[in-house]
């Protein structure tokens, strides 16, 4: 794969590998993701999709590989340098990962206090802006994390990776332990977003109307590699054991079936 | 279509007056580095006396929600004063941001708690949080007291295995500091009165005043605030950390009474480790001091344990001794009280540890100076 191929990736991911002692967690994984495409990670769990995600966002390190976000390789990048990246993404982890000290909108304003130098009436009102763009009810803001519900806070901690008005945008099963009303609205939310702000989305998650209803693109992690990568359909048709058994269990078949009745 | 964030490569965003009356041009990129000037800007601007405003926004090159968030905002700021604006030009993916950030309703000024209570509000709050923490103290003693003689009348309820971990933990590695602490303090005391003692030839009296002193007061004492700082603050973080993250609720629905198994192990440990630990503390205090005297005031070792013996009576001894079950028994409860008290957030678990450090060293000093009056009183 030359360059000129992935001009426009976003994250380009070649030949990585991760070895946790003995255990192999990835083993040559490639992957790319284009500009303003919704993608996937999925696979069983313990498969190293969250592994993965951490790897790119620089929390972690694998044994070798290539990992370049914006062009950048990000492995080896010094704190100094990798600050402007990680301004250009948000994080958005499995379970919030609010700072239980602050209300919903002082979290959302953390990031904007600590990189702009925006008036603290400004920073007030963004932080108002992203937490309904979040879906969250106004009066949310001043309450504190442990004064929500998962799913409240599960929209808190996405106005917060929206606070910086990311480029890029990592969510980690942003629908896990919602119900499913609530789950549908993250759905929509991640179209929307994609659709209005133009984002990349790279999400790791096991919710299969998700994907249906949000992902372009699907990788499949199992046994350390990538089983299959692409449209859920294309996926869908795949004959690899382990595919067909994540994509075509009875909860996968309904997911399917239910995206076969909205279309 | 989307600006980076690096300053440097952002030509700000500005507004100025359009050829046409009425007309104001929106210029540039409308993204989150050059939102701090553009306010400023926005606040500035004079608007155009007219009761139309055209905003023309064909020259905005990017936007992003917190430029779609301004403009959304001068938009209604206008209409507040009674002007109409129009919006024009704009490119169609900024069109659907800013109708976004207008459909999503936001009022933007949010209430946000109220933080300016006045003096007296401050005072009885104060007051009402003390008077319920105290409160709160006797409660949780009297529930524990119940559990105590519950599993000593069923002793085969009380979890032993915790009770030997946190014997090793709060007991047995904390030798080595209380160890050091009481020998240096007998080497001070015994040091601070030399001079004293040697003035009036009264060399000997060493004995006297560093066996009653460590045995009687400052050993237990010692020990005591050394225990409250180590484990009465690790017993507050724990069970703090474990109510965050709903552990304690998780031992409820298992059918464990979290008294039983975080805190009466912890009372017992305690109540057995800190006596041992005084005794501990009480012989490394009086081998400080005789190495003091004898380097100070030439009092030889045997000469200093025969003064002890006829100096030192076993009460001393035995009341010094019998305040550390009553020291135990207070860190014990005061840490594992403030640790159920943690709610919700990190800085709470921080604050309750404090609490627990500080509220404990202080009910163990005032419950030493009672046991003072108290023995005045009966005169041992």
């Amino acid at each position: 794969m030359g360059q000129a191929q992935h001009a426009e990736a976003v994250i380009e991911i070649r030949d990585l590998n991760t070895r946790f002692g003995p255990a192999i967690v990835h083993e040559n994984v490639s992957l790319a993701v284009d500009r303003s495409e919704i993608f996937a990670l999925v696979g069983a769990s313990g498969c190293g999709k969250s592994t993965l995600l951490r790897e790119i966002i620089l929390l972690q390190r694998p044994v070798s590989g290539s990992i370049r976000v914006f062009g950048e390789e990000v492995l080896g990048l010094s704190e100094e340098r990798a600050l402007p990246l990680r301004r250009r993404w948000g994080v958005m982890f499995e379970r919030g990962a609010l700072f239980s000290s602050l209300t919903v909108s002082e979290n959302v304003g953390v990031p904007l206090r600590e990189h702009t130098d925006l008036s603290d009436r400004l920073i007030d009102e963004l932080a108002a802006v992203k937490v309904a763009l979040a879906g969250l009810p106004a009066d949310a803001g001043p309450k504190y994390p442990s004064e929500l519900s998962g799913g409240m806070r599960k929209r808190a901690a996405l106005a917060r990776a929206l606070a910086l008005d990311p480029e890029l945008l990592f969510l980690d099963e942003p629908t896990a332990g919602l119900d499913p009303l609530s789950a549908s609205g993250i759905d929509e939310l991640v179209r929307s977003l994609r659709e209005t702000l133009g984002l990349t989305i790279m999400m790791v998650t096991h919710d299969l109307d998700l994907l249906w209803r949000t992902a372009d693109r699907v990788a499949v992690l199992g046994e350390g590699r990538i089983l299959g990568m692409g449209t859920m359909e294309q996926l869908s048709a795949s004959d690899h054991p382990m595919i067909r058994e994540y994509f075509h269990g009875p909860r996968g078949r309904a997911a399917r079936e239910q995206q076969w009745n909205q279309k | 279509m989307r600006a980076n964030i690096e300053l440097t490569q952002v030509d700000g965003a500005y507004l100025h007056t359009g050829a046409k009356s009425g007309e104001v041009c929106c210029v540039g990129e409308w993204t989150l580095p050059a939102m701090a000037r553009l306010e400023q800007h926005l606040n500035a601007f004079p608007w155009p006396d007219v009761g139309e405003i055209t905003l023309n926004a064909t020259a905005v090159r990017a936007m992003d929600t917190s430029g779609a968030w301004l403009l959304h905002r001068a938009i209604r700021t206008l209409e507040a004063r009674g002007r109409s604006a129009r919006l024009q030009g704009l490119q169609p993916e900024f069109e659907a941001l800013l109708a976004i950030i207008a459909a999503r309703g936001v009022s933007g000024s949010q209430a946000r708690g109220m933080d300016n209570h006045n003096l007296l509000a401050q005072i009885g709050r104060r007051a009402w949080n003390s008077t319920g923490n105290a409160l709160g103290i006797i409660a949780f003693l009297g529930e524990s007291s119940l559990y105590l003689v519950r599993s000593l009348i069923h002793p085969g309820r009380i979890r032993w295995r915790p009770v030997l971990r946190n014997l090793q933990i709060a007991g047995f590695e904390a030798m080595p500091i209380t160890g050091l602490l009481s020998f240096l303090l007998g080497i001070v005391i015994a040091y601070q009165g030399a001079e004293q003692l040697q003035r009036y030839g009264a060399n000997i009296f060493v004995a006297d005043l560093v066996g009653l002193s460590m045995l009687r007061e400052l050993s237990p004492l010692l020990t005591a605030i050394i225990v409250a700082g180590r484990s009465g603050s690790a017993y507050a973080a724990q069970i703090g950390t474990m109510k965050m993250t709903e552990e304690i609720d998780a031992l409820r629905t298992i059918g464990v009474v979290p008294m039983e198994l975080l805190v009466l192990p912890k009372v017992l440990a305690l109540v057995i480790a800190l006596p041992l630990l005084t005794v501990y503390t009480d012989i490394m205090g009086v081998l400080g001091g005789m190495i003091m005297a004898r380097a100070q005031l030439g009092v030889a070792f045997g000469a200093f344990l025969d003064r002890f013996d006829d100096a030192i009576s076993l009460s001393s001894y035995l009341i010094g001794i019998g305040k550390a079950p009553v020291f135990a028994v207070i860190i014990a409860l005061v840490g594992c009280y403030q640790g159920f008290q943690v709610s919700g957030s990190a800085d709470s678990v921080g604050s309750q540890t404090t609490a627990s450090v500080v509220q404990s060293i202080f009910i163990v000093i005032v419950a030493d100076a009672l046991f003072s009056v108290v023995f005045s009183w009966l005169d041992i």
